[in-house]
């Protein structure tokens, strides 16, 4: 049985659970994820800035301060840090945390060979929308292959502290251990199911662990404190959640549930680049306190293609507040929304989408929303986008003029005008998988 | 008798790019026929109104005792495109919990 933890949902996360994770209980391997869906434009455009840029710069100091804890208990280190930029990334830690062993996988990075691809006749329509990228291959600013775990087992076999990756499917930082410590082959499509189901249900961290869960939330236990999720696998397939003793949340089948369903599409076909896993399949078992055993889990052939996102850039955007306070808080609100859309609109202003939302009444739920009687205050929200820059500069000074010159009560308008932001957008496509070529290198 | 889908569900609700989708567990097994029963497409589509422009597709997982409802053009384009507080459709969960449902006494009660 091995023991593996994700401490790391999404680039921001908590800084402190990945070392709570390492001195609070036995853990064979620390998994992190770091790259959510745009993030590699950022870092894209960072590593234009600075060739020595360009990962995420969260991890070499992390792994500084959990340095010692990798030694002396021979915890393994895998995360997706790399961004567009791996090699740097292993430097860096290298340099921070000298006496540790440390690996990348390349290959991920297609930015460079899209014109070959092109070429060669792929279109790389977007998976969602069906468009052929050649209508915006001159605003591409990134261009990632998802690879899959086998890649990345490969670099444990060089027996580094450290497996630094680009970007990669979630679940493979999880299913690589299993791949490397049982020996399970592109064929065992069972096995790779169960490694994949348990990778998804840690990969988004806490949200394993009673952290974003609705049933029954206000009696989760000490989300100050909250356990991220470790994974018990044995080479046979049987999958355990667990969670440290003495920290807070809860591992329950309500948890477990919840992160299971968390952003999948057709339960019986959950690609991955190992395999397609089936989540009708398993069956699930309260195991004790803060343990569920996920069972029986079937899987299909990988696909021949793998999963690309791209980001381009789109356009731009803003978004501006004013706050007005009771009595007609609302009609204060909405009066002050027409009088923007009436300057804008006099000004001939165009603009791909305005929107409006009046926090405290609608902004999440819109027509949904429970009916509030006299709300104390609302907060007017109005956002707009075009693929022009200039008339979302000019909504930006539209707002703050209403304090004086519309409905009375006006204020919260503490941070000036809006910033002007750039929309760089996702586009999901589908390369054939031999177009990819991952290699592993060892950063000395 | 009418009631909220609170009382027999709980949900999780997150994106892909313009897809959001919502994930409907039934807080005991035995309400899983009556999920399946009442929480149609066609329903959670009608429900959503204009926050969901594109079409509603219901999936069934029986094991979990939960249905998947994926929903297209359902976050005014999507991760960074959106113009929405709730780009990335968080809270979609806690309003298909609003949904109301027709139960009988007798499936609410099984306990």
């Amino acid at each position: 049985m091995i023991r593996i933890a994700n401490g790391q949902g999404f680039w921001g996360d908590w800084l402190e659970a990945p070392v709570r994770l390492v001195n609070g209980g036995p853990l064979d391997y620390l998994t992190l994820d770091y790259l959510a869906e745009v993030t590699m434009s950022i870092l894209q455009k960072q590593r234009k800035a600075d060739p020595n840029l360009g990962y995420a710069r969260d991890f070499p100091p992390l792994v500084a301060r959990i340095a010692r804890q990798i030694r002396d208990q021979g915890i393994r280190l895998i995360a997706n840090a790399g961004g567009v930029n791996p090699i740097a990334c292993a430097r860096e830690v290298r340099r921070l945390a000298p006496g540790l062993r440390v690996a990348v996988v390349l290959g991920d990075d297609l930015m460079d060979h899209l014109d070959e691809l092109m070429a060669g006749g792929h279109e790389l329509r977007n998976i969602d929308t069906g468009e052929p990228l050649a209508g915006v291959r001159s605003a591409v600013q990134s261009a990632n292959a998802y690879i899959g775990a086998f890649p990345l087992a490969e670099a444990l076999r060089t027996g580094a502290n450290i497996v630094i990756t680009g970007r990669c499917a979630d679940a493979a930082l999880a299913l690589a251990p299993m791949i490397h410590e049982f020996g399970w082959t592109p064929n065992d499509w069972n096995l790779l199911a169960a490694g994949v189901i348990a990778g998804h249900v840690i990969e988004c961290g806490a949200q394993a662990t009673g952290g974003n869960c609705h049933a029954d939330w206000q009696s989760t236990p000490d989300f100050a404190h909250i356990g991220y999720p470790i994974i018990e696998a044995d080479s046979g397939g049987t999958m355990a959640i667990a969670k440290h003793e003495n920290t807070g949340g809860r591992v329950t089948l309500a948890t477990v549930k919840e992160q299971l369903v968390y952003e999948i599409g057709d339960p019986r076909r959950y690609m991955t680049p190992d395999v397609i896993a089936d989540f009708t399949s398993i069956q699930l078992q309260d195991d004790g306190p803060d343990r569920v055993r996920i069972t029986g889990a079937e899987g299909r052939p990988r696909p021949d293609t793998l999963k690309v996102s791209l980001s381009y850039h789109y356009g731009w955007k803003a978004t501006g507040t004013l706050v007005y306070s009771a009595p007609d808080a609302l009609a204060k609100a909405r009066v002050a929304d027409d009088v923007v859309r009436q300057r804008l609109a006099d000004l001939g202003l165009q603009f791909e989408k305005i929107h409006t939302e009046f926090f405290g009444v609608n902004a999440c739920h819109g027509h949904l929303a429970p009916r509030v009687a006299e709300p104390a205050e609302v907060q007017l929200r109005i956002g707009v986008r075009d693929r022009q820059k200039a008339p979302v500069e000019r909504f930006t000074r539209e707002l703050i003029p209403l304090v004086l010159s519309g409905p009375p009560t006006a204020t919260g308008y503490g941070e000036g005008r809006p910033p002007v932001r750039e929309i760089v957008a996702y586009w999901p496509t589908l390369v054939r998988r031999e177009m990819v070529r991952t290699r592993v290198e060892v950063v000395e | 008798m009418k009631i909220p889908l609170s009382q027999m569900a709980h949900a999780r609700s997150g994106d892909k790019g313009d897809i959001s989708n919502v994930g409907v567990i039934a807080l005991l097994p035995e309400y899983y026929p009556v999920l399946v029963r009442e929480v149609t497409a066609e329903r959670v589509k009608a429900h959503f109104g204009p926050l969901v422009k594109g079409t509603v597709t219901r999936y069934e997982l029986p094991n979990l005792a939960a249905l998947n409802f994926v929903m297209e053009q359902a976050l005014d384009g999507g991760g960074t495109i959106s113009l929405r507080t709730d780009a990335q459709g968080k809270t979609h969960g806690a309003a298909l919990l609003t949904l109301e449902i027709e139960v009988s006494a007798d499936e609410l009660a099984i306990d």
